[in-house]
């Protein structure tokens, strides 16, 4: 017996991250970050960023990654909101930290932002494919491309390159386009074709390829052209955000600050956008941007306002919910035209669009089919960028009952005519056969 | 008690104080039939005794979750009941689906004594509805073997089905299922049909309709008395017995019959439109016929009469021709052609293992053995024949109804085992009457050939000594010698005054009386001889009956126990299992298991299922079917599907209970290959054999049945030994990817698994034990590739 009640136990304790999701609904951005350094001085040559971060109101908290006092949870409770991973060389945490800690945090619901280098260490990989990510197997490799590098005063090996081919989605990116190149000097990495949560976010050029620039290539790269994700970012099914980059220091306030112009191309941007890259893709990462919201799902017959426990088939209900985005301070109404609803019973009966006010109240009108069963309201929204909303609400839907037919059909008076006239007939019939003698 | 009283009742042996006798036999057979009620009351009772008062099985559950339901909501939510919590997500509709009989029958029952302040629950009135219904059955019996053969066989024929096994093994205390009710109510229709009979009695022919919409309400076997009765009047008519009696029996029972079975929801216009009623109009129509060709015999003379036969049989046939064409066009244009499988494996026994493995795979479908006739009817069968031999002496109406119903339903149950209930009655019947008669015979015998006139007494006094040795002051036993000894005067005093009324002269009538008597008399040694073996006969059927109704029939299956040398071991694996999904579940999660265990899961863990025992969407079953014999993954995604939390497994190899889920497990392969072709039951078997152990195919270790059953089986003993198969298991070391084991019963009896939630990240393909050599080895990224050989 006692064996179960360790195996419950454990289980209890491997579902409670799940069911506690550390978004409170009210604010789901993050406020407590812990940034993890290989050492100090990336604080100060990072300094840009983090302080983008901090006037934005985060709460930064730099430890070394081998700092033995370091600790994501203290007493079962998370102590921060999200983890920086600018540790790319460290092979193995301080504290209490490992792999299996990180990946806890994010399957609570914690974001991540993890930038490798070359010679990242095998911690710092396995953090990323236990995200879907795959670094390139060859430790040195970097991204290398030959017409896309960035003119700079020394020729160089091409390895400081320019990237413009951004995702195409304002909700990741804002809203303001990115019109300055991004400039990347790291390790590629690439993507399953079949993961649907991971997105590219910046990939390299056609022309790149990913080799150790120091050694002759002897075979072909295994990572070639635009399947090179430089930057990626994730969203977990729980909506946990990570962003996953070949390069830390694209990050620094030396890549923020310098020029940048493209090898073959006369322009010249006096800044480069990594800082309007990284600063709008962090807003996205700690869900200051793309957040959903959905309240007040309510549904009830059409004229009525009262929820009923079940529904008879052939009703009309009107289905109502409200969808709010985070934007940074407030929530504010989503407006869209593609939210659908669902009347489902192992397939959908009844998929309609539904209609928004523009202050956030989406609603549809619809008449229940004629079939009766365990139907479900599901509403799976999954538009790029944004959280997923799955929201699903069963209800029964029942037959007629016994005294909802209709009592007299007009159809059906030659039926009771028949009988009764044939009743009438009957009782002469019998009359006329006793007394008729 | 009874045995003083025999002696005073027969002192007097002339027919003087005939009234008197009458009224002594009277009052004797009423207390009889008290005391075979008791009886049939009390020997259904072992199983509260030896296990406790607990519902029965699977269906008894369904009943008894209905009736709560009833009690709690009143009649007309009951019958607009739709079922949200089974047959996940289609949901059923219960009140339109079930024969209410039972339901509203103990609902009733729990109504009455309620507001009589007896504040019994549902559970007890349920439990006990069985045992009332069938001393009420027993007494159906007397009425329906009094209509045949007189009080005497009445009597017998009663006490032999108060205690017939095979009626017990559905009515014992517990057993809540719809044959509680049902056969009861097939006797006491039958009876009543026997009754109109011998009356022609108006009065008796609409009670008679009434008593086959109860039987209609209860059970769907009603099928069984549309078509025997009609059967039987076909046999009157066909054997020239046609009288006004008849047509009165029948022909109210025919259209009061039908409008009133047309009002149970469940049967609906199924009275008018199922070829299992065609019978009963046609012979409808042919009695009315008949009728019809009698009177206008009556009214023409013979030679006009011959005229008008000619005539109308000419211009009859044709018509009948049309009309049978049509009729059979119309059936044959169903694809059934009009029957239900249920029935359609009853007219043809090998029909549903060739074309319906769900009705096949139901245990009770199955034809019985022949040990089970001597299990479940035990000297009766051998009775049988010496009572249809007796219903010929003289045939009469009534007794040609009996002769008609032993045989029909010998044959039904040969087909199908749950039938040997509606042959137990028939069964019990002419036992009876056959007892009573060689009683009859040889006390009489004995009585002649005894010196002394006021032979009476002596018999009796014989008899009952006799007996008395015999039986081992058992009151079961006791009681039966009695009552033979009390069936005889009675029924001699009958048959005295039928010769009363024929001779008037007195004297003459006991001369040839006394003379015909002595004519048939046996030998004394003979007739004595004869006698004890019988009575020895019927003690053996007393303690078979006893034997079966404490050993046998009793135990509940959701309790089970078994006897070693270490002493009594009870399992109560399955309710631990239910009260674990009751307290740890959430009340709106989906439970998956196969259907056996639906109606449990539902009235016992009130949890959602997907399917349960009411199998009436083949398709649902077979998709848990499919994904029982699917490997894990696939499985999780059929699951997941049905927005299925958890499931449960039963599961006898560590304890050695056979009737588990991998001994089911071929059924659930050909009812999910019947209508998902990709499982494919060769796939499961080694040449044509079914196996676990290590000859077992790939496709049988994989698939989910044989994981979720044997996951961490190993554990156990170290050489995971299967008790049921016994064999060690094929495969013994494996992880589940997909499902996890939540909860695993004391005896591993039953198996909760939970499914996983689908991962919350898509992990890259890199593999994580990179080997170290590879990190060292910089730039060798492509020797990993090739053959490092070369």
């Amino acid at each position: 017996m006692e064996k179960f009640w360790v195996i419950f136990a454990t289980s209890i304790f491997i579902l409670l991250p799940f069911t506690c999701n550390s978004f409170s609904l009210e604010t789901p951005t993050d406020r407590r970050v812990l940034v993890l350094l290989d050492d100090f001085a990336i604080k100060s040559s990072h300094s840009s960023y983090f302080n983008s971060l901090r006037s934005r109101g985060f709460d930064l908290d730099f430890k070394l990654a081998d700092d033995p006092k370091v600790a994501l949870q203290r007493y079962g409770q998370y102590l921060y909101d999200a983890l920086i991973l600018f540790c790319p060389s460290v092979e193995r945490f301080g504290g209490s930290i490992d792999v299996a800690a990180i990946i806890n945090f994010v399957d609570s619901g914690h974001d991540l932002i993890i930038a490798a280098d070359v010679n990242a260490s095998d911690l710092i990989r396995e953090v990323a494919t236990e995200c879907g990510v795959d670094f390139d197997e060859d430790p040195s490799a970097m991204v290398i491309d030959h017409t896309g590098y960035a003119v700079s005063e020394t020729e160089g090996d091409h390895t400081l390159i320019v990237s413009a081919d951004f995702i195409k989605s304002d909700v990741i990116l804002g809203s303001k386009k990115i019109t300055a190149p991004v400039l990347f000097q790291g390790i590629g990495h690439s993507l399953n074709p079949v993961n649907s949560l991971v997105l590219k976010v910046l990939s390299a050029s056609p022309s790149a390829y990913s080799a150790n620039p120091k050694s002759k290539l002897s075979t072909p790269p295994l990572l070639t052209g635009s399947a090179i994700a430089l930057v990626s970012v994730i969203q977990a099914r729980n909506n946990a955000r990570i962003l996953i980059s070949g390069s830390l220091s694209m990050f620094s306030n030396r890549f923020f600050r310098s020029g940048v112009q493209k090898s073959g191309s006369s322009t010249k941007h006096e800044k480069s956008g990594n800082e309007q890259f990284l600063t709008e893709i962090s807003k996205w990462v700690f869900h200051e941007r793309g957040h959903l919201k959905a309240v007040n799902v309510k549904h009830h017959k059409v004229g009525e306002t009262d929820e009923p426990a079940l529904y008879r088939i052939n009703d009309e209900l009107v289905y109502s919910v409200e969808i709010y985005e985070w934007s940074g301070e407030s929530w504010e109404p989503y407006v869209a035209d593609d939210v659908q609803v669902q009347f489902y019973m192992m397939s959908p009966y009844v998929l309609k669009t539904l209609s928004n006010d523009h202050k956030g109240l989406y609603s549809a009108s619809f008449k229940v089919p004629d079939v009766y069963g365990v139907f479900q309201f599901k509403v799976e929204y999954q538009k790029l960028g944004y959280t997923s909303l799955s929201l699903a609400k069963q209800i029964p839907v029942r037959p007629y009952r016994h005294n909802e037919y209709e009592r007299f059909m007009p159809t059906a008076y030659p039926y009771y005519g028949a009988a009764f006239s044939t009743m009438a007939g009957f009782f002469i019939f019998s009359f006329v056969h006793l007394y008729n003698k | 008690m009874a045995a003083p009283e025999t002696s005073t009742a027969a002192v007097p042996t002339l027919y003087t104080n005939n009234t008197l006798r009458n009224a002594f036999g009277g009052v004797l057979s009423f207390f009889i039939l008290l005391l075979i009620g008791v009886l049939a009351f009390s020997i259904r009772l072992f199983s509260v005794i030896k296990y406790e008062s607990v519902i029965h099985e699977f269906d008894p559950y369904f009943n008894y979750r209905v009736t709560q339901f009833l009690t709690k909501k009143g009649i007309y939510d009951f019958w607009n009941w739709f079922d949200d919590r089974t047959w996940y997500p289609l949901g059923r509709v219960i009140g339109g689906t079930v024969y209410p009989g039972l339901t509203l029958t103990a609902g009733t029952i729990w109504w009455l004594l309620n507001s009589l302040n007896i504040p019994l629950s549902v559970e007890t009135v349920c439990v006990f509805t069985a045992p009332i219904f069938s001393a009420f059955a027993s007494w159906a019996t007397y009425l329906l073997t009094k209509e045949v053969k007189g009080a005497g066989a009445g009597l017998t024929a009663a006490a032999l089905l108060a205690m017939v096994p095979s009626y017990i093994s559905r009515s014992v205390a517990g057993s809540y299922d719809n044959e509680a009710v049902a056969i009861f109510a097939l006797i006491f229709t039958f009876s009543l049909y026997i009754k109109t009979l011998n009356t022609g009695s108006l009065f008796y022919a609409t009670l008679n309709s009434i008593a086959y919409f109860y039987m209609v309400c209860s059970w769907g076997g009603y099928t069984f008395i549309i078509n025997l009765i009609p059967m039987h009047v076909l046999l009157c008519i066909v054997t020239g017995r046609y009288s006004s009696r008849l047509y009165i029996a029948y022909a109210p029972l025919v259209v009061l019959g039908t409008l009133l079975a047309a009002l149970v929801p469940v049967v609906g216009f199924n009275a008018v439109m199922t070829s299992e009623h065609f019978a009963s109009f046609l012979v409808f129509i042919i009695i009315h016929v008949v009728a019809f060709v009698y009177y206008i015999k009556g009214i023409l003379s013979p030679k006009m009469f011959k005229v008008a036969v000619t005539l109308v049989v000419s211009v009859g046939l044709a018509v009948c021709c049309a009309v049978i064409a049509v009729l059979i066009a119309l059936v044959a244009s169903s694809p059934t052609k009009g029957w239900s499988g249920r029935s359609l494996s009853l007219l043809d026994p090998t029909y549903a293992s060739k074309y319906i493995p769900i009705i096949a795979s139901v245990s009770e479908h199955q034809p019985p053995t022949w040990p089970s006739y001597f299990m479940d009817i035990n000297v009766l069968a051998f009775l049988v024949p010496a009572g249809i031999i007796a219903c010929f002496l003289p045939l009469t109406d009534a007794s040609s109804f009996v002769v008609l119903y032993i045989a029909t339903s010998v044959y039904f149950s040969g087909v199908m085992v749950r039938l040997m209930l509606v042959l137990a009655p028939a069964a019990c019947i002419t036992s009876g009457i056959a007892l009573s008669d060689a009683f009859d015979v040889l006390t009489r015998s004995i009585k002649f050939q005894l010196p002394g006139v006021s032979s009476d007494a002596e018999v009796d006094e014989g008899e009952t000594n006799s007996d008395t040795t015999e039986a081992r002051n058992d009151e079961v036993k006791a009681e039966k010698p009695e009552e033979k000894s009390k069936d005889r005067p009675s029924k001699k005093s009958k048959k005295k005054e039928r010769e009363h009324v024929e001779k008037p002269s007195a004297k003459a009538k006991v001369k040839t009386k006394a003379e015909k008597k002595r004519l048939l008399a046996l030998p004394l040694e003979a007739s004595v001889v004869s006698l004890l073996l019988l009575i020895v006969l019927g003690a053996f059927y007393v303690v078979h009956c006893v034997w079966a109704a404490a050993e046998a029939y009793s135990a509940p299956s959701i309790v089970l126990t078994s006897r070693t040398r270490d002493g009594l071991h009870v399992f109560d694996d399955f309710r631990e299992a239910y009260a674990w999904l009751r307290h740890n579940t959430d009340v709106d999660d989906k439970v998956a298991s196969w259907w056996d265990y639906g109606y449990q899961t539902t009235a016992m863990a009130n949890r959602t299922v997907i399917v349960d025992n009411n199998t009436w969407n083949n398709t649902h079953i077979a998709t848990v079917g499919t994904a029982m014999s699917s490997p894990e993954k696939a499985a999780w995604e059929i699951f997941h599907s049905l927005d299925v939390k958890y499931v449960l497994v039963v599961f006898g190899g560590l304890i050695g209970y056979p009737s588990d889920d991998i001994n089911k497990f071929l059924w659930m392969v050909r009812i999910g290959g019947g209508v998902f072709p990709h499982i494919k039951e060769p796939d499961y078997l080694r040449d044509g054999q079914y196996r676990i152990d290590s000859q077992a195919t790939p496709t049988m270790l994989n698939c989910l049945m044989y994981k979720l059953s044997y996951y961490r089986f190993v554990e156990t003993d170290g050489k995971a030994y299967d008790r049921v198969r016994r064999t060690e298991i094929g495969k013994k070391y494996f992880k589940l990817t997909h499902f996890e084991e939540v909860f695993t019963t004391h005896h591993w009896m039953v198996r909760i698994y939970k499914l996983k939630a689908p991962k919350n990240r898509i992990r890259g393909k890199t593999m994580k034990s990179k080997s170290k050599t590879s990190s060292t080895s910089s730039s060798k990224r492509s020797g990993t590739k090739r053959n490092p050989w070369l």
